[in-house]
C-alpha cells in the first residue's frame, strides 16, 4: 500500500517543522559588511540570553530593506548608510527614536594582491591601465553610493561609470577583486582587512558624509522584545571589542 | 523604462549566439550518440546532460574556475593573447550555451534514432557520399525534433542567470541580461521595472514554447 509510507512521512515533516518554528528565534537582518563581527557576536548574545537563538541574515542594506518591506520577519536591522535607514523610517519600519548608530567605517579602493597597478589617487582610475573597476550598485549598495558620491564630487563619475562592474554587496566586490577578475575596487576597510594576504589596499578615500553604521530594532518583527535587547547588547563591552577587532571605528 | 530595452537586446544577442553554437555542437553530438556504438557510450551521454540537472551556481563555479584570470584555460588565454573572459559578454554566451547544450543534443539524438536507417542504407545503394546521406536523408528527416530541442534551448538561454552572473557579472550593456535587471531592479526597490521586464520575458518564452510545440515529431499538418 504505497499510501502508508506517504502519511508516515508527511507526520514526520509537519513534526519536524512545527519543532523548528517554536524556538526563540530572533532574526537579525545586517548589512553584508558585517557579516563576520556579526557572526560572532550572535554566539555572546545567545549566551546572555539562554534559550534565543539567533539568525543571521547578511545582504546588501538596500536588499535588506526591500526584504523587510516587503514583510520579512525581521527583529533588527543594521543598515550600512544612513540612507537606507531614513527609507525604512520613512515607510514606519522603524521608530526614530530607537536608531542609533553604532558603528563607523571608512571606504578604500583595493587591488589584486599580485597587481603591479596601484594608483596613487582616485584620479588615477581613469587611465587606460584599470578597466574593470568593481562598484556596489548604487540603487542598493551603501558602498556603491558612498563611492558614487565621492566620484561625482571630483567629477570623475562620467569617466570611471563605463569600467564600473556592478556588484550586489561589498563582499562580492572584494571577491571580484581578489580572484584578480577586475583592476581595483571600492570596498570598506574592514573588508579589505579580512582578505589582507590577497588585496592591497591602495589608498583611503574619504567622503563627503562620515560612514556611520545605524541600527535599529524592527517593532512589526515576531519577537520585537529581544531584537530590543539585541540592539543594546550591541553597545556592551564585548560586542564593541568583537567590532574593534574586525577594524570598526566608534560611530 | 527606455533602458529596459538594453537589457532585453542583449539578452536576445547572448540566447541567440548560444543557440547557433548548440545547433553545431548539438547536432553533431547527437549525431554521434545516436549512431556511434562504442564502449562508455551512455556515461558520455550522462556527462554531456549535467549542465541540466546541475544547479547553475555549480556551473558557474566551475566555469570561474576554468575560465577566470587564475583558472586553467583562462590563465592561458590571458598570457598568451590577453584575452580576459571574465565580465564580457563572451563569458555571458559561453555560460548559456553549456546549460542548453544538453537540451540540443538529447532531442537531437533522439531525433537521429528514428530516422529509420534503411532510408540512409537505400540511399548508399544509390551511390552518394556519407555527408550528402547526411544533409540530404538524414537532416530533413529529424530537422523538426531538432528544432524542437533548439527552441527550449533557446527559451533556456535567455533564462539563464545563476553560472551567467557569476562568470560575467552585471554591466549595462554588456553583460546585464534581462534575468539579472530583474533581480537588480527588485532588490533596488524598483517594481516598475521588475514588472515591465517580467512581462516582455514571459511573453519571449511563450512564444518560444508554443513554437516548439508545434514542432513535436508525430505532429503533422493535416492533408
Amino acid at each position: 500500500m504505497p499510501l502508508r509510507p506517504i502519511r508516515t512521512l508527511a507526520l514526520f515533516l509537519t513534526a519536524g517543522l512545527s519543532v523548528a518554528a517554536q524556538a526563540a528565534d530572533l532574526t537579525v537582518s545586517a548589512a553584508a559588511s558585517l557579516t563576520n563581527a556579526f557572526k560572532d557576536i550572535a554566539p555572546l548574545f545567545e549566551a546572555a540570553h539562554p534559550g534565543t537563538k539567533v539568525q543571521l541574515n547578511f545582504a546588501a542594506s538596500g536588499v535588506l530593506l526591500q526584504q523587510i518591506a516587503k514583510g520579512a520577519p525581521a527583529d533588527v536591522f543594521a543598515s550600512a548608510d544612513q540612507d537606507t535607514m531614513d527609507q525604512a523610517q520613512a515607510q514606519n519600519l522603524v521608530k526614530p527614536a530607537q536608531r542609533r548608530d553604532f558603528v563607523s567605517n571608512s571606504l578604500v579602493v583595493i587591488v589584486p594582491g599580485a597587481s603591479t597597478k596601484v594608483p596613487a589617487a582616485v584620479a588615477d582610475l581613469t587611465q587606460p591601465a584599470y578597466g574593470r573597476i568593481a562598484i556596489g550598485l548604487p540603487a542598493s549598495v551603501p558602498v556603491g553610493r558612498y563611492t558614487k558620491s565621492v566620484l561625482e564630487g571630483a567629477k570623475l563619475w562620467g569617466a570611471i561609470e563605463p569600467k564600473m562592474v556592478g556588484a550586489t554587496n561589498v563582499r562580492q566586490a572584494l571577491d571580484y577583486v581578489q580572484r584578480a577578475e577586475v583592476d581595483a575596487g571600492f570596498v570598506y576597510s574592514t573588508d579589505a582587512a579580512l582578505m589582507a594576504d590577497k588585496v592591497k589596499v591602495a589608498l583611503t578615500v574619504p567622503t563627503p558624509k562620515p560612514i556611520l553604521y545605524p541600527v535599529a530594532p524592527l517593532p512589526a518583527g515576531p519577537n520585537a522584545a529581544m531584537g530590543e535587547k539585541f540592539v543594546e547588547f550591541l553597545f556592551t563591552p564585548p560586542a564593541q571589542a568583537v567590532l574593534s577587532k574586525y577594524g570598526f571605528g566608534k560611530p | 523604462m527606455a533602458d529596459a530595452w538594453i537589457p532585453l537586446v542583449l539578452t536576445l544577442k547572448v540566447a541567440g549566439w548560444a543557440t547557433a553554437l548548440n545547433l553545431l555542437l548539438g547536432t553533431a553530438v547527437g549525431y554521434a550518440l545516436a549512431r556511434g556504438r562504442f564502449p562508455g557510450r551512455d556515461v558520455l551521454d550522462a556527462a554531456l546532460t549535467l549542465p541540466l540537472v546541475m544547479p547553475p551556481t555549480v556551473l558557474g563555479y566551475y566555469l570561474l574556475v576554468v575560465i577566470g584570470s587564475q583558472g586553467v584555460l583562462g590563465a592561458w588565454l590571458l598570457q598568451h593573447f590577453g584575452i580576459r573572459l571574465i565580465f564580457t559578454v563572451e563569458a555571458a554566451i559561453i555560460a548559456a550555451t553549456i546549460v542548453a547544450f544538453p537540451l540540443v543534443f538529447k532531442a537531437a539524438r533522439a531525433a537521429f534514432e528514428t530516422v529509420d536507417p534503411q532510408f540512409e542504407d537505400a540511399a548508399r545503394t544509390l551511390g552518394i557520399g556519407e555527408w550528402a546521406i547526411f544533409f540530404r536523408v538524414t537532416l530533413p528527416l529529424a530537422w523538426r525534433g531538432i528544432l524542437a530541442g533548439l527552441l527550449l534551448a533557446f527559451a533556456r538561454a535567455l533564462g539563464e542567470f545563476g553560472a551567467t552572473l557569476m562568470v560575467a557579472g552585471s554591466i549595462v550593456g554588456k553583460t546585464q541580461t534581462l534575468s539579472i535587471a530583474v533581480y537588480e531592479a527588485v532588490q533596488a526597490g524598483q517594481d516598475g521595472t521588475a514588472n515591465f521586464l517580467v512581462v516582455v520575458t514571459s511573453v519571449v518564452c511563450l512564444a518560444v514554447l508554443l513554437g516548439a510545440g508545434r514542432l513535436v515529431p508525430g505532429r503533422v499538418a493535416a492533408r
